[in-house]
């Protein structure tokens, strides 16, 4: 028993082996920092951007450094509705953030589990599962989420349920494909000579081995979720105009672009890029050191 | 080999088949189409006549049937914006659309090979850093983003590029293309390359990948133990087992270029199928959603097989083997 | 003895720039080879015969290089050859084929168009030309029906059919000195003996020198006249074949070839030697073998170096006991 979960720790040094990278450190912090931001929003932002008394039609498409006429700062400028951009930008990273957490901690579960079940059990089992698999990965997550989108119209829940659609093959293919390895291994048939549970092993002893991967395809996922997310809203099929993400920001500065207005667009979209970055680069560093089967 | 491709096909055909049940039932979930076409006075007698008429007072696998009926007549019903037959439009904005794709196609091997080739023969100088970080770039960053910076720098600031439009087109085999005019190529210049970077991000690590298997591969040395050239060993002994692995992945993504149209499209208003879909889309156009769905889904498993067949083409052990 | 010397390798040294250190993979490896002369290189895995190979071919790929030492054919010093001068060797005057049959092919070229590149590396001949002397070497080498086998693809051919259809290539331009892999080790027994007797009869034929690299002493007894034995990088006993098999003078050598199966009585405990070769990156002074060997004594910690042995066969050893007499 201890000898599995010996097993299921990460090899020492992982972290130091990490932190050896710059630009892993440097993503680490900008993806941290992102996240202080997304859960202290609401305090440090100067204004709600959703609550429509604070916000001043007048103050519309002021340049950055500009001033209310209260003598608030808009240090980042305001969009087409007169609201600040800074604020809207917190805001815009909370819902980014929470709608690629959100949607890949639940496509994580649900692959994990259909992962596990297909690697476990085998046979016919297997079989379907994958082929639903194959063809889902076989089209175009964007289309998909598209699509799906169209039908069930706008909103937080839609969007995570679409990503969720889009992205769950992904981890249970990952997920089997980790487990098939491990139940292969010696201690899973120890740990059935054991006569322990089916539940047992697969969540006490295959599970656990499978996480180094799956925190890989996690991270990387997050990423693209978030990209998905900001591109579909973008293309004004993600969120309600009301609660704007970074990618409604973006596409809320696109009509401005061609009359010189560019922060309206290009502030979100940075902060979009240092999210999906810094996202892409952690993921990338960990599966280089954690170096699972990828 | 005809045995195998029959069995492919077969494939092919039952992955359509299940796709038009998910098709047809997705629709039918969404809302009632019965109010789409009933004006607000229509009272009881009258809907009852558009159910009729529509025939969805039939049961739903008889429904079914005479949608695929009408399927295999290419018949996806009219368009409610435009009123005229949803497949003609998409006929008519399909060339637009194709040429974005191809071009972008293109691009991605042209620039993508070379880096990736440069990359896999001296993997850690510093020009092959440069490469691996600009292709995990191009792979990342969301591609409305990039469509967005390139508008920023070379149209509003530079203003070397149009923005917007497909430019002069001239028309070729019937089809209206805008690659043979100037104005068309500086219209399509952008659009395509800002559609082409993931295709050529992931050209770049498959080429680099494939280099560095194939570089210390025992064939490889003996080639070199035959004192064949370097130029010659590269552009054939190596190129075409690398070659093998693009083809594939190129072929089943370039399904997913088609989809990325759709953002890359809207950006630059390049009146391919993917704008019109978002147009739809936006005025809720349900048989011109639905015809472009059914389309894609056509287009995908086609070129699904066609990849297939192409690999087993390329690679003569699995030509082989399914022969057997 | 008189055919005129076609190789000569002196104090060849080849190491492994490594970002932890140098390591030495060959030391000071030297032996000189006559025209039609067979040589068998034997050795464990690790012992630097296939770096010799890459060495003298000039294929050593990066860390590897070769540090100091000549290595003359015909004469000529071909170390630091331009890679241009050096690939019209290849092919052309030394030849090499390696270990796996299953790899030495390209999988997805026609056999035809890797024989012809072969061709076409260092002549200028039309494509039928090209085309007939491909049959003419593939009928060399006892391949049926060479035409049809042009058009095929390496996965089509038997194990033994691509062995012999890399010898025809390796002899396509008649070498003067082919390097040989190992290449039988991966084939069948039978298949193995029938290659043997190719290359051996075709090496005859045209005066071929031929290095054979193997760690099977068996495959060598047959077919080599001289044979070279390597450990840990260094030569450490070489001679006339018979005399070093019958009376071989390092305990190494005795070892391995008292654990040849085929010698050992029924029934009676095969023998074998204790231990591993070591690491490359940390050896001990002196003699390598000192730590697996028998005889070994304080003596053996000191450099050693390669001694003559009396007799007709030029032998030499690497030895502070050796188990034959050493005239002083």
């Amino acid at each position: 028993m201890s000898g599995a979960m010996a097993h299921a720790a990460p090899p020492p040094g992982v972290w130091r082996a990490f932190l050896r990278s710059p630009a892993a450190v440097a993503a680490l912090a900008v993806f941290s920092a992102f996240c202080v931001v997304a859960v202290i929003g609401p305090w440090i932002a100067p204004q709600n951007p959703y609550d429509l008394a604070q916000v001043d039609i007048m103050d519309s498409l002021l340049p950055p450094g500009s001033e209310s006429w209260t003598g608030m700062p808009y240090y980042l400028g305001t969009d087409g509705q007169g609201r600040d951009m800074l604020s809207a930008m917190i805001y815009g990273i909370r819902i980014s953030l929470l709608v690629g957490l959100a949607s890949g901690i639940i496509a994580l579960a649900v692959g994990t589990i259909v992962g596990l079940v297909a690697a476990y059990r085998g046979g016919w089992v297997d079989t379907v599962l994958m082929r639903i698999v194959d063809l889902q990965l076989s089209f175009p997550t964007i289309l998909v989420a598209l699509i799906l989108l169209v039908i069930l119209g706008r909103g937080v829940d839609k969007i995570i349920f679409a990503l969720v659609v889009v992205q769950w093959a992904y981890f249970a293919r990952t997920v089997r494909g980790v487990a098939l390895v491990e139940s292969a291994r010696e201690y899973v048939d120890a740990a059935r000579g054991l006569r322990l549970g089916a539940l047992r092993i697969l969540f006490g002893h295959i599970l656990p081995n499978c996480l180094p991967t799956m925190l890989v395809v996690a991270t990387m996922q997050m990423a693209a979720a978030i990209s998905l997310e900001a591109t579909l809203s973008f293309l004004g099929l993600g969120l309600p105009p009301t609660r704007p993400s970074l990618g409604l920001l973006i596409a809320n500065g696109f009509d401005y672009l061609q009359s010189g207005r560019y922060w309206i667009s290009v502030l979100p979209g940075l902060v979009l890029l240092a999210i999906i970055v810094s996202a892409n680069v952690l993921g990338d560093r960990l599966r280089d050191t954690l170096n699972p089967h990828l | 080999m005809t045995e195998y491709i029959a069995k492919r096909l077969l494939q092919a055909l039952l992955v359509l088949a299940v796709m038009t049940v998910l098709v047809f039932f997705g629709v039918n979930v969404i809302g009632n189409p019965v109010y789409i076409f009933a004006s607000s006075e229509c009272d009881q007698p009258c809907l009852d006549k558009i159910i009729t008429d529509l025939g969805l007072d039939r049961p739903i696998w008889e429904q079914y049937w005479v949608f695929v009926g009408n399927l295999l007549q290419g018949d996806l019903g009219n368009s409610f914006t435009h009123g005229v037959p949803a497949m003609s439009l998409i006929w008519e904005r399909l060339p637009a659309t194709l040429e974005l794709a191809v071009c972008a196609l293109v691009i991605a091997l042209a620039v993508g090979l070379p880096l990736g080739v440069a990359a896999g023969l001296r993997p850690t100088h510093w020009t092959s850093r440069i490469i691996m970080g600009f292709s995990m770039l191009a792979f990342s960053v969301p591609v409305f983003w990039i469509g967005l910076i390139m508008i920023i720098v070379f149209s509003v600031t530079l203003g070397w590029m149009p923005a917007v439009g497909r430019g002069d087109t001239v028309e070729i085999l019937g089809v209206d293309l805008s690659l043979f005019t100037l104005d068309g190529l500086h219209h399509l210049a952008m659009p395509a390359f800002t559609l082409s970077l993931i295709m050529m991000a992931m050209v770049i690590r498959l080429t680099r990948a494939g280099m560095r298997e194939v570089l210390f591969s025992d064939y490889i040395r003996f080639a070199r133990a035959n004192g064949i050239r370097e130029s010659r060993i590269l552009s054939l002994h190596v190129m075409r087992n690398i070659l093998i692995p693009i083809v594939t992945v190129l072929g089943m993504e370039f399904g997913g270029v088609i989809a990325f149209a759709v953002v890359v499209e809207s950006i630059f208003s390049w009146p391919g199928v993917g704008k019109m879909l978002i147009d739809a889309i936006a005025v809720l156009d349900r048989p011109l959603i639905v015809a472009y769905l059914i389309f894609v889904v056509i287009m995908f498993v086609a070129l699904n097989l066609l990849t297939d067949i192409l690999y087993s083409v390329l690679d003569p052990r699995v030509r082989l083997g399914g022969a057997r | 003895m008189s055919a005129p010397v076609v190789l000569e390798v002196e104090n060849l040294n080849t190491s492994f720039l490594l970002p932890s250190g140098e390591v030495k993979a060959l030391r000071d490896v030297s032996f000189q080879l006559r025209r039609g002369e067979i040589l068998g290189l034997v050795g464990e895995s690790g012992s630097g015969k296939s770096i010799t190979g890459l060495s003298i071919n000039g294929l050593l790929s990066p860390p590897g290089r070769v540090m100091s030492g000549s290595i003359r054919l015909h004469g000529e010093e071909i170390t630091g050859l331009p890679h241009a001068a050096m690939r019209r060797l290849r092919g052309a005057k030394i030849a090499m084929v390696f270990q796996d049959p299953m790899m030495t092919l390209n999988p997805v070229l026609r056999i035809g168009v890797q024989m012809g590149d072969a061709l076409r590396a260092h002549l200028r001949i039309s494509e039928r030309e090209c085309r007939a002397r491909s049959v003419a070497a593939l009928e060399e080498v006892g391949i049926p029906a060479p035409e049809d086998r042009l058009n095929a693809f390496p996965h089509q051919l038997s194990g033994g059919m691509r062995q012999r259809v890399a010898v025809a290539i390796a002899l396509l331009h008649r070498p003067d000195l082919v390097i040989m892999d190992e290449p039988t080790t991966a084939l069948d027994v039978t298949i193995q003996g029938q290659i043997l007797a190719l290359v051996q009869k075709l090496c005859r034929e045209r005066g071929t020198a031929l290095i054979w690299i193997t760690h099977d002493l068996a495959v060598v007894a047959g077919l080599a006249e001289r044979i070279l034995v390597m450990y840990a990088g260094r030569i450490v006993e070489d001679g006339a074949i018979d005399d070093v098999l019958d009376t071989p003078a390092h305990p190494y050598t005795s070892g391995l070839i008292d654990s040849v199966p085929s010698r050992a009585q029924r029934g009676q405990r095969l023998r074998q030697i204790p231990g591993r070769m070591p690491a490359l990156t940390d050896l001990p002074e002196g003699c390598a073998f000192r730590p697996r060997c028998g005889f070994a004594t304080e003596a053996c910690a000191a450099p050693q170096a390669l001694r003559a042995l009396g007799g007709l066969g030029g032998r030499h050893v690497r030895c502070c006991h050796p188990l034959i007499p050493v005239p002083s």
